[in-house]
């Protein structure tokens, strides 16, 4: 990435128009690839995440893993997950795969929010959040297939991977890839990471005998801006719990582009209900009425 | 268990009447003591409060001018919850008082077969053996206790998180608690209309408590005749004779 990028705006959370500028350049949508294969598990990508982004310490727990917490937190975008993976012929996989935020290209968390701005996504493929926009509803945590936006109880608010939009945007490549010592993170545009994992997953499938090695980008979210070669991709779930089928939840979709407005609509036509009733059917009277006057005025009508 | 929520609505009662008072001219009729109405008051701030700092969150694009009323998103969403939780603690109270009168009867599903006649106003008084509450009402009373029993449902699983209850019952519950405002925001346009423009003298109900008898007979027969012993139709066209004179 050395041409310098801009961060031009293609979707906005619970916008009531288009989003401003949207289509008036062209923008390559960004990659950041991650080959489990030769990862070390040296969490060089974790400390680089934490220090760039300026985030608070963080206490660790430990649970018999090398893994450095359980799951990411609001301060802790970036977490390698560890897992240890019992082959058919009894033998141990040990497998490591950086988690963050995947970037979807239909991201589940800007559909579920209804803070407008809260959440965006650029042209070139990051999905990033805007903290002073959010509410703190965490409906982006439900619309997420991957678990990852993280509420701080302090600020109520809800944050995670920004696949350092602020790097990239400015011609940088994001913290965790500049600081990885094997090349198992890269960070490209998306057609050339795709091809580079296509190429890889090919390699370790006729050099090395992984016949089921393959590329992560689930096309249930319409492909991810972070994509994955596996070692055995008919079972992402092993490594750490990745879905092998993201789903965004059909309220979130159908519900809220449809259904909402019109429903929403309808119950005011309540309002013009009643009005109407008003005006053509009238009040009901208290009986008996008075009886109307004898001169003209009162009978007609 | 009748009983005692009979003993509690009993006490309540009286301790209000006790704290506030209700005048009742001559030809008059006691229609809702103080705590019915304190209730009835408590409820409407609270769902007024929930409804509009709901339109923000439900419909930003078009609703977004609702929530700075609250102070912004941020605190619409904390006090949301809060709202509703009141809505739904003052309405169970009420609906504690109203149980007994609520009742579906026989003469509430004749109401609801006539119901063209009376909306569309060819019958000037309502069916003889109309009570205290109407069908109408009673359709409105039983909508709201469902939809109460959801709206908590569906909030505590959206106010804990997709963390504590999943990501498809945050999901879903949504979904169910929109559908449940919807019906309510609709009610809501028929309640106040009926109870302001559509019938005129109805409103004294629930500010002074009193109404009186003529709209009692009119709207309420079963219950006017159980409470002056008189027959409504009757009473009536007694009323009428003395108005024209004949």
């Amino acid at each position: 990435m050395t041409e310098r990028k801009t961060l031009q705006t293609e979707m906005i959370s619970a916008h009531p128009s288009p989003s401003p500028g949207h289509g008036m350049q062209r923008d390559l949508e960004v990659c950041k690839l991650v080959d489990t294969t030769i990862c070390i598990g040296c969490k060089a990508c974790e400390v680089a995440c934490v220090e760039w982004n300026d985030m608070p310490f963080s206490p660790t727990t430990f649970d018999n893993t090398y893994q450095t917490m359980r799951e990411t937190r609001w301060n802790f975008w970036n977490l390698i997950k560890f897992n240890e993976h019992q082959k058919e012929d009894g033998t141990i996989q040990w497998l490591m795969r950086k988690d963050q935020c995947m970037h979807c290209a239909d991201p589940g968390c800007l559909a579920a929010c209804p803070a407008d701005g809260a959440i965006v996504k650029y042209a070139n493929g990051i999905v990033d959040f805007n903290q002073e926009n959010c509410i703190g509803c965490e409906f982006c945590v439900s619309g997420c297939p991957f678990d990852i936006p993280k509420f701080n109880p302090l600020t109520k608010r809800v944050y995670k991977c920004s696949l350092c939009s602020d790097r990239v945007g400015a011609g940088l490549e994001p913290a965790c890839i500049k600081a990885c010592p094997t090349g198992c993170l890269k960070f490209g545009s998306k057609d050339d990471m795709k091809f580079i994992a296509e190429e890889r997953a090919k390699q370790l499938r006729d050099k090395f005998g992984m016949e089921n090695a393959g590329v992560y980008d689930p096309q249930s979210v319409g492909g991810t801006h972070v994509i994955y070669v596996l070692h055995d991709a008919t079972d992402p779930e092993r490594y750490g719990g990745l879905p092998k089928n993201p789903q965004i939840p059909w309220s979130y979709t159908v519900w809220k582009w449809l259904f909402k407005p019109v429903l929403g609509t309808a119950a005011l036509f309540g309002m013009v209900g009643v009005f109407l009733h008003y005006v053509g059917v009238g009040p009901r009277r208290v009986q008996p009425e008075p009886p109307r006057k004898e001169d003209g005025n009162g009978q007609r009508g | 268990m009748a009983s005692a929520v009979e003993r509690f609505d009993n006490t309540a009662r009286h301790s209000f009447e006790a704290a506030g008072q209700t005048t009742v001219y001559r030809g008059e009729l006691l229609r809702h003591p103080v705590y019915t109405r304190v209730l009835h008051w408590m409820v409407a701030l609270f769902f007024f409060l929930a409804l509009f700092s709901g339109f923000g969150i439900y419909l930003p694009w078009l609703f977004r001018w609702f929530t700075p009323i609250f102070g912004g998103g941020q605190l619409v969403r904390i006090m949301h919850p809060w709202f509703g939780l009141g809505f739904v603690v003052f309405f169970g109270l009420q609906a504690l008082n109203w149980i007994q009168p609520m009742t579906w009867t026989s003469a509430d599903s004749n109401w609801i077969r006539n119901m063209g006649k009376i909306i569309g106003g060819k019958e000037k008084m309502e069916p003889p053996d109309t009570g205290f509450f109407n069908a109408g009402q009673k359709v409105q009373f039983w909508e709201i206790v469902i939809g109460s029993v959801v709206y908590l449902i569906t909030g505590i699983v959206m106010w804990a998180g997709a963390r504590t209850f999943g990501r498809i019952p945050v999901a879903i519950g949504y979904v169910l608690h929109d559908i449940s405002a919807l019906i309510m925001l609709g009610g809501i346009f028929i309640h106040v209309y009926e109870s302001t423009f559509g019938q005129p003298g109805t409103f004294q109900a629930m500010t002074r408590g009193a109404v009186s008898e003529a709209w009692a007979w009119t709207f309420h027969p079963a219950w006017y005749k159980q409470i002056t012993g008189r027959d409504a139709r009757q009473a009536c066209e007694e009323e009428r004779r003395r108005m024209t004179g004949k």
